[in-house]
């Protein structure tokens, strides 16, 4: 039987993109829909009843929703390539718990970035620009968080990269010149195709959001 | 196995601590406990998680692994045996989403109703209220949300039962509906009355008298 893989998703959303750099890895086929997040479609409320979000992966027909669960999915299920966790099981938990961190921070205090201002921005920034710093140790010597090829962090870390333009205009700095390893790490990630044909353009990016706080009044 | 060094730092109280206790006693592994001190961080604790400095952090063989559901992953990966997670793929993911859920939806909207007041108090009981309701669509006709024995997302979950009602006694709230949500009602009495289980949760009166400390400082900051 021929697997049938649906992803419903939203062009900017960085959760999306870990879930189409995980399927390019792995060089599985599947029909893309982008929905429109303001009239969601009956079929992603059918699939997703409980948060009724992006992105979901439909494997013949039954959905996983919440994106580092999907890649964990897709990594158990398509297990002859590419892998995305390790064997081992320490640094499987040390995967996870990285992944873990750029969902409690490197999200958060992004949006915060473009979406405060004053006191909560200044303090916003500083501690993303402190995450930063803190993924870097982490990473180390490694070409990757993987190792010597995108793993599970990398994969749940890179797509805030297409962000990075909209926090650094609204936040008034530069990652690269304040972090210029992260940035190694970004083009290293960059230079793969899974990844490269997964992210928009960061000004893309920023023109969406631009676009979007008009339409909201936020200007 | 012997010759392996297995540490829990923990707290007494903190319900994150006891799924590790609930994982590692399912598990029959012998373990070390170490209580820490939370207003009073042991360098321990500090060096073995720097990155959030929060109970419980597993050490095996002078390793940490911090973050309990992180841990409960760890532990089922590890020790095979009596296993906590499901073998299909599909089914992992749905216990990994229904334990996130938990973290994410029920647990905030229980603390919520804990710390505020009227209105914003009574808002956040019926999100709760709805968030367990939803919960139990998961359990279905289920013993355990495991099937038949106890698996993940029970251990994530069950430790609810005791704290949430404490919550109701103290913030004068309704959490857990006997009525509206049946099986899950039976479900609690049925995990914290499971042997294995049982002989790790924290005296009751202990817990309600520590939670009415907080809940005192907690009010008193916002009158």
């Amino acid at each position: 039987m021929a697997d049938e893989v649906v992803l419903l998703d939203f062009w900017p959303s960085p959760f999306g993109m870990r879930l189409r750099i995980a399927l390019a890895e792995k060089g599985i086929e599947y029909v893309y829909k982008d929905e429109d997040v303001r009239n969601k479609s009956p079929l992603l409320l059918q699939m997703n009843p409980v948060h009724k979000k992006i992105p979901v992966l439909i494997h013949n027909g039954k959905p996983v929703c919440e994106s580092l669960i999907a890649l964990q999915y897709i990594d158990e299920v398509w297990n002859d390539k590419a892998p995305l966790l390790p064997p081992d099981s320490y640094l499987r938990a040390q995967a996870r718990f990285w992944a873990d961190f750029v969902d409690k921070k490197i999200y958060e205090f992004g949006r915060k970035i473009w979406t405060t201002k004053g006191e909560e921005q200044d303090a916003a920034k500083k501690e993303f620009l402190d995450c930063m710093g803190v993924l870097e140790g982490e990473l180390g010597d490694k070409p990757f968080f993987g190792g010597e090829t995108l793993g599970f962090v990398d994969v749940a870390l890179i797509p805030f990269y297409s962000w990075f333009l909209l926090y650094e205009k609204f936040g008034n700095f530069s990652v690269e010149a304040l972090h210029p390893k992260f940035i190694a790490w970004v083009k290293r990630c960059m230079e793969k195709e899974s990844v490269s044909k997964s992210l928009p353009e960061q000004e893309k990016v920023y023109d969406f959001v631009m676009f979007m706080r008009k339409k909201l009044g936020m200007e | 196995m012997s010759g392996e060094s297995v540490k829990l730092l923990g707290y007494w109280a903190s319900p994150l601590a006891l799924r590790v206790k609930w994982a590692l006693k399912l598990k029959e592994i012998e373990y070390q406990y170490v209580e820490e001190d939370l207003q009073n961080k042991s360098p321990l604790l500090l060096r073995y998680n720097p990155v959030h400095k929060k109970v419980p952090v597993l050490v095996h063989d002078g390793k940490p692994v911090a973050e309990s559901l992180i841990i409960l992953e760890y532990i089922d990966e590890t020790w095979k045996h009596n296993p906590i997670l499901p073998q299909d793929p599909y089914e992992r993911a749905q216990a990994r989403f229904w334990a996130g859920f938990i973290d994410e939806k029920c647990v905030p909207a229980i603390m919520s109703a804990f710390t505020n007041q009227g209105e914003e108090k009574e808002k956040a009981a019926k999100e709760a209220r709805e968030n367990l309701k939803t919960l139990e669509s998961a359990l279905g006709g289920k013993d355990f949300f495991g099937g038949e024995t106890v698996g993940f997302v029970d251990i994530a979950a069950g430790w609810i039962g005791l704290w949430a009602r404490i919550v109701e006694e103290i913030a004068d709230v309704n959490l857990i509906d006997a009525e509206t949500m049946p099986l899950l009602n039976a479900w609690f009495g049925r995990v914290l009355e499971a042997p294995v289980l049982k002989e790790c949760v924290p005296p009751r009166d202990k817990l309600l008298e520590h939670s009415r400390g907080f809940h005192k400082i907690l009010t008193a900051a916002s009158s």
